[in-house]
């Protein structure tokens, strides 16, 4: 077993010829919470889409729990299982009630039982908070609700990593709460995490880490009140000082 | 001018056996054309660019000619490669492979028309392709393209008349056949008129219906 949740040798990306991700190395271990923060284009949400393989790199080494999801061979789904993904827009599978979207993975990728996989969704929508939903549809629940079912979906899985990309900017105010608070959960768990935000709050209070990428490259890497506190790029103190209000 | 309406009610028993040739065509073709349909437009979005050319040239090509010569080619033109065909079976394969051509592109644009973050998050829990394809993007397609099925459903239909032109007693045939003996035109062509009007608002109100019934959680 690999010592590293996530390990990224030399990474680059384009967009046609636009270059996106610039050499990006990274090591996370497992149990750590991981902030990104950037300004919006500056690669983040590419980078964690590449960590799951919905996006194609150009060059460079990606290992999940050490499996090289780069290797052409390695099978993609099975990889999958264990990262659990969350989106900015949720995607929920709307013609789904929230037990469906649930269980639909549960019962095709793990062939688990229809009893079986109900129980265990059950149980998560317990752990999220929205146990009373289950035979709800999407449209019918709140953004904070919806991301909260997203979480539990990929929660069954069992993923031994979460990746979060921005899962409060599309949420009213008074939801984000709901979402954060089961996020700190997780993160109490123990429950290895990458979170791109915009949250300073939450990058500050639970993250153990934080990277700071601009223009496709990490520029600062490291504990919170170091990044937060004492920044000692220009470009990363600009950042701070246009979005933080401490 | 007068209407000879008794004409048309001595014409309505012929008429009838017209009007389900008519509907048994239209919906034999109908089902070839939802398979073909089907597989074309899932081709067309297919990751695969072989599929992607093949199904691409044949909707093309089917777009691009008219049913009637496609019919003609069928039922006249495949006996020269020794194929002989039944006017019935001929007329039916040919209106399939037209109505494909229709359905394929639908499929498409319905497949084309759900987010793509709907994909990425099946994909994500770890279904392969098929199965994000089968569970996820296809029930919500189907939602979607039910109002251009339908309209499709009701132009093949119509378009049925066509093969009374390689001799199959369909509806359009039936009422050429009974003016030519009664000579009664404008009885019989309206009659044959409201025959097709009837089947077409029931299938209008079958998909109506079904639109209801599939939306979700509204």
């Amino acid at each position: 077993m690999s010592r590293w949740a996530i390990e990224v040798n030399g990474l680059n990306k384009f967009f046609n010829t636009n270059h996106v991700l610039k050499n990006i190395d990274i090591r996370v271990p497992f149990g750590e919470v991981v902030s990104i923060i950037g300004a919006s284009g500056s690669g983040k949400s590419t980078f964690l889409r590449c960590l799951n393989g919905i996006e194609s790199i150009h060059s460079g080494e990606i290992y999940i729990n050490g499996v090289k999801i780069t290797d052409k061979k390695v099978n993609i789904n099975i990889v999958r299982q264990s990262i659990g993904m969350i989106f900015q827009n949720f995607n929920l599978f709307p013609h789904m009630t929230v037990m469906s979207n649930i269980t639909l993975a549960l019962q095709k990728v793990k062939k688990m039982s229809k009893a079986e996989s109900e129980k265990l969704s059950h149980r998560l929508l317990e752990k999220v908070g929205l146990e009373e939903k289950a035979d709800s549809y999407p449209i019918q629940l709140s953004g904070g609700q919806q991301q909260r079912v997203a979480i539990a979906r990929a929660l069954a899985m069992n993923p031994r990593v979460m990746m979060f990309d921005e899962p409060t900017s599309a949420l009213d105010p008074e939801t984000v709460n709901d979402v954060l608070d089961v996020m700190k959960e997780l993160a109490r768990e123990g429950m290895t995490m990458i979170v791109v935000t915009h949250e300073m709050g939450f990058a500050r209070e639970v993250a153990d880490r934080v990277v700071y990428i601009d223009e496709g490259r990490i520029i600062e890497d490291g504990k919170p009140e170091d990044i937060f506190y004492n920044p000692k790029n220009p470009r990363l103190r600009d950042f701070l000082s246009k979005i933080i209000n401490v | 001018m007068q209407f000879d309406l008794s004409a048309l009610v001595r014409a309505i028993p012929a008429l009838l056996y017209g009007a389900s040739v008519t509907l048994r065509i239209t919906v034999l073709s109908i089902a070839i054309g939802l398979v073909i349909g089907f597989i074309t437009g899932l081709a067309r979005v297919w990751p695969n660019l072989v599929f992607r050319s093949i199904s691409s040239a044949y909707i093309e090509l089917i777009r691009g000619t008219p049913l009637l010569v496609q019919i003609f080619i069928v039922y006249f033109g495949l006996p020269a490669l020794g194929l002989n065909l039944d006017p019935f079976i001929a007329g039916m394969i040919a209106m399939g492979i037209n109505s494909g051509a229709y359905i394929g592109e639908i499929v498409r644009g319905g497949i084309e028309s759900i987010a793509k973050g709907q994909m990425e998050a099946a994909r994500s829990l770890g279904l392969t392709y098929w199965q994000a394809m089968r569970y996820v993007i296809l029930p919500q397609s189907l939602v979607r393209i039910l109002p251009a099925l339908g309209n499709e459903f009701i132009a093949l239909l119509k378009d049925s008349s066509l093969v009374s032109t390689i001799a199959i007693a369909e509806l359009t045939r039936s009422g050429q056949i009974i003016i030519t003996r009664t000579f009664k035109s404008f009885e019989i062509w309206s009659g044959v008129a409201l025959f097709y009007f009837v089947m077409t608002y029931t299938i209008s109100r079958i998909v109506k219906y079904s639109e209801k019934r599939l939306r979700y959680g509204e």
